[in-house]
């Protein structure tokens, strides 16, 4: 394991040990403090006040946990539906292969962000909203990748025999095509948390994710621009955080790739913000 | 390329089409919850709800609104805007120049940056350079641009002083947007250009240039470098259509009044109409391109052709 990726997992470990670690610490995201008002990074504070006097650190750790909810929701609702979908298409073939092979290059032809914006949008703000909207847009990724794999899979010799010996569907996509499939999804799984960091960020950035007084990285950056000027720590830090993870998640996903020996075409990134 | 060919590829690229158009059509109808009161607010009188019910086919069982919605589509007609009650083709027409202009300028800088970049990592493999290039493109991929326009603002706009902070004034106004978005791009490019050459580079044409004296410069342009531009151009196609979406965050950072600042103030005053046919033209257009790339693929690369 290089170095690059040991930081990098130092850096996931902090990022979740902070936002698990959220309701034990003595933290005060949404006390103001009027005389304190964007104040810069310095004695006494440690990452300065924002724009109403309320501290960006405290802020900044409230903003890990909406990034972890909501990425580890929207990957895990994607993640197991997608690939459920596109195993059972590949494997009962016919019909329900032609209907969802159909409905992949739909949801295909929305570029990244666009159909969560749109969804989000229309929807109205709130954190499960957002984690439909990034799900529904998510889900496709995944499906597309699993019924690739099923369908080298299915013609196997042990899948053979487990229909003939009278396995049901479910079984079988469970024990014997699945844990064969789990290398190449987890890499995706891991580039899909990347991208729904990003997204949930850039919805909250929007003003349709994540609405005040919680915190989103997203939003601490949007609200930090109006006061870029005489308070760049505002922008400054919450971007940090959120490239840090970022960068983080992709480098840990490449070192899997590489370990795990895929081919996979995620990190081509049809999902650039 | 046989006609065979380009006839099924452009019938699937329409049958998408219509699905997409499908798909935005049903959206107002997916969204849980009732449109029309999140449009209108709790507040609103019940004449006006019915008539914005009447004027969204939403009176209407689901699947005659999804017909009249394609029929009218058919007709290019997108409908009005709810909020200024002007046609959203009109709406839409003003805003396309300067996302065009935005995307074509993110796309020149995107393979300025990448092209460089993925030969000088692919020549020194496994060294310093490709290192530290192949970092900058990961460092590329993962900064947001929502966070990168900001800092480029304060950079060049407020401490050197070179660029307007935003809008659309000139050409120095166009240098910041462009940047922004054509960064993630770049990164990936750069990440795909890199794999490309190194396959390509280990190929036996390339050490037959070589046995044969040619220079190392004609070895990566002439031979190396038009093979590897394959895949690169399959990964063009779809992140130039991606650019598109990514405008959506760019424009409303730098306050660039294009296609996607439309779709984000539509969304704010919850005027489907416009959110409508923002998201239908974007998908239209990333659909058209990628269909463009895959024909651009084939014309190149006999062996496409037979298999697809």
């Amino acid at each position: 394991m290089s170095a690059a990726t040991r930081a990098a997992l130092a850096a996931l470990a902090v990022w979740v040990g902070a936002a698990l670690a959220l309701p034990m610490l003595p933290l005060a995201p949404d006390t103001v403090d009027l005389a304190r008002i964007l104040e810069a990074p310095g004695h006494g504070s440690w990452l300065g006040f924002d724009e109403v006097g309320r501290p960006v650190a405290d802020r900044l750790i409230v903003g890990a946990r909406t990034s972890l909810l909501v990425a580890a929701a929207v990957v895990a609702v994607a993640g197991s539906l997608g690939t459920v979908m596109g195993a059972l298409a590949a494997y009962l073939g016919g019909g329900v292969d032609r209907v969802l092979t159909a409905a992949i290059d739909v949801f295909m032809a929305f570029p990244g962000l666009l159909l969560a914006i749109a969804l989000a949008g229309l929807m109205g703000p709130g954190l499960d909203n957002l984690v439909i909207a990034l799900a529904a847009v998510g889900w496709v990724g995944y499906a597309r990748l699993a019924r690739a794999q099923a369908l080298s899979l299915r013609r196997r010799e042990h899948v053979l025999a487990a229909q003939a010996l009278g396995a049901g569907t479910l079984r079988i996509l469970r024990l014997h095509l699945l844990p064969l499939m789990a290398g190449p999804l987890i890499v995706e799984a891991t580039f899909g948390l990347a991208g729904a960091v990003l997204a949930e960020a850039g919805l909250s950035f929007l003003g349709i994710g994540v609405q005040p007084p919680a915190a989103s990285w997203g939003s601490m950056v949007r609200e930090g621009v109006r006061y870029m000027l005489v308070a760049p720590h505002l922008v400054i830090v919450p971007g940090l955080a959120l490239s840090a993870v970022v960068l983080a998640t992709n480098l840990v996903g490449d070192w899997l790739r590489d370990r795990l020996d895929v081919r996979s075409p995620a990190v081509t990134g049809r999902r650039t913000t | 390329m046989s006609s065979a060919f380009l006839v099924r590829r452009l019938a699937a690229a329409l049958a998408i089409v219509v699905g997409v158009a499908l798909l935005t059509s049903l959206l107002i109808r997916l969204v849980p919850g009732d449109p029309v009161e999140l449009m209108l607010g709790e507040s609103a009188a019940a004449g006006d709800r019915a008539a914005l019910r009447a004027s969204l086919g939403l009176d209407r069982p689901a699947p005659e609104q999804v017909l009249a919605q394609l029929d009218r589509l058919a007709r290019l007609d997108l409908g009005e805007s709810l909020y200024s009650r002007r046609p959203v083709s009109t709406l839409i027409a003003e805003r396309l120049p300067a996302t065009v202009e935005l995307a074509l300028a993110a796309l020149a800088v995107a393979a300025a940056v990448a092209v460089p970049l993925g030969i000088l990592a692919a020549r020194r493999r496994g060294g310093l350079a490709d290192g530290a290039a192949m970092g900058l493109a990961l460092l590329g991929l993962s900064v947001p641009s929502f966070w990168l326009g900001p800092l480029l603002i304060l950079l060049f706009s407020v401490v050197l002083g070179w660029t307007p902070v935003s809008g659309r004034e000139g050409l120095a106004s166009l240098v910041l947007p462009a940047l922004t978005l054509g960064t993630g791009m770049a990164a990936v490019l750069a990440r795909m250009l890199r794999s490309s050459l190194l396959e390509t580079l280990s190929e036996d044409y390339v050490r037959t240039a070589r046995a044969k004296g040619l220079g190392e410069a004609a070895v990566v342009w002439r031979h190396a470098l038009r093979n590897a531009a394959l895949p690169v151009v399959t990964v063009f196609g779809m992140q130039a259509g991606a650019l598109l979406s990514g405008a959506v965050i760019t424009e409303t950072v730098f306050a660039w009044p294009g296609i996607g600042s439309l779709l984000v103030e539509a969304i704010q005053r919850r005027d489907f109409p416009v959110v409508q046919g923002c998201v239908l033209l974007i998908s239209t257009t990333y659909v058209a391109v990628n269909t463009l790339t895959d024909l651009a693929y084939a014309w190149l690369d006999p062996r496409v052709r037979a298999t697809a």
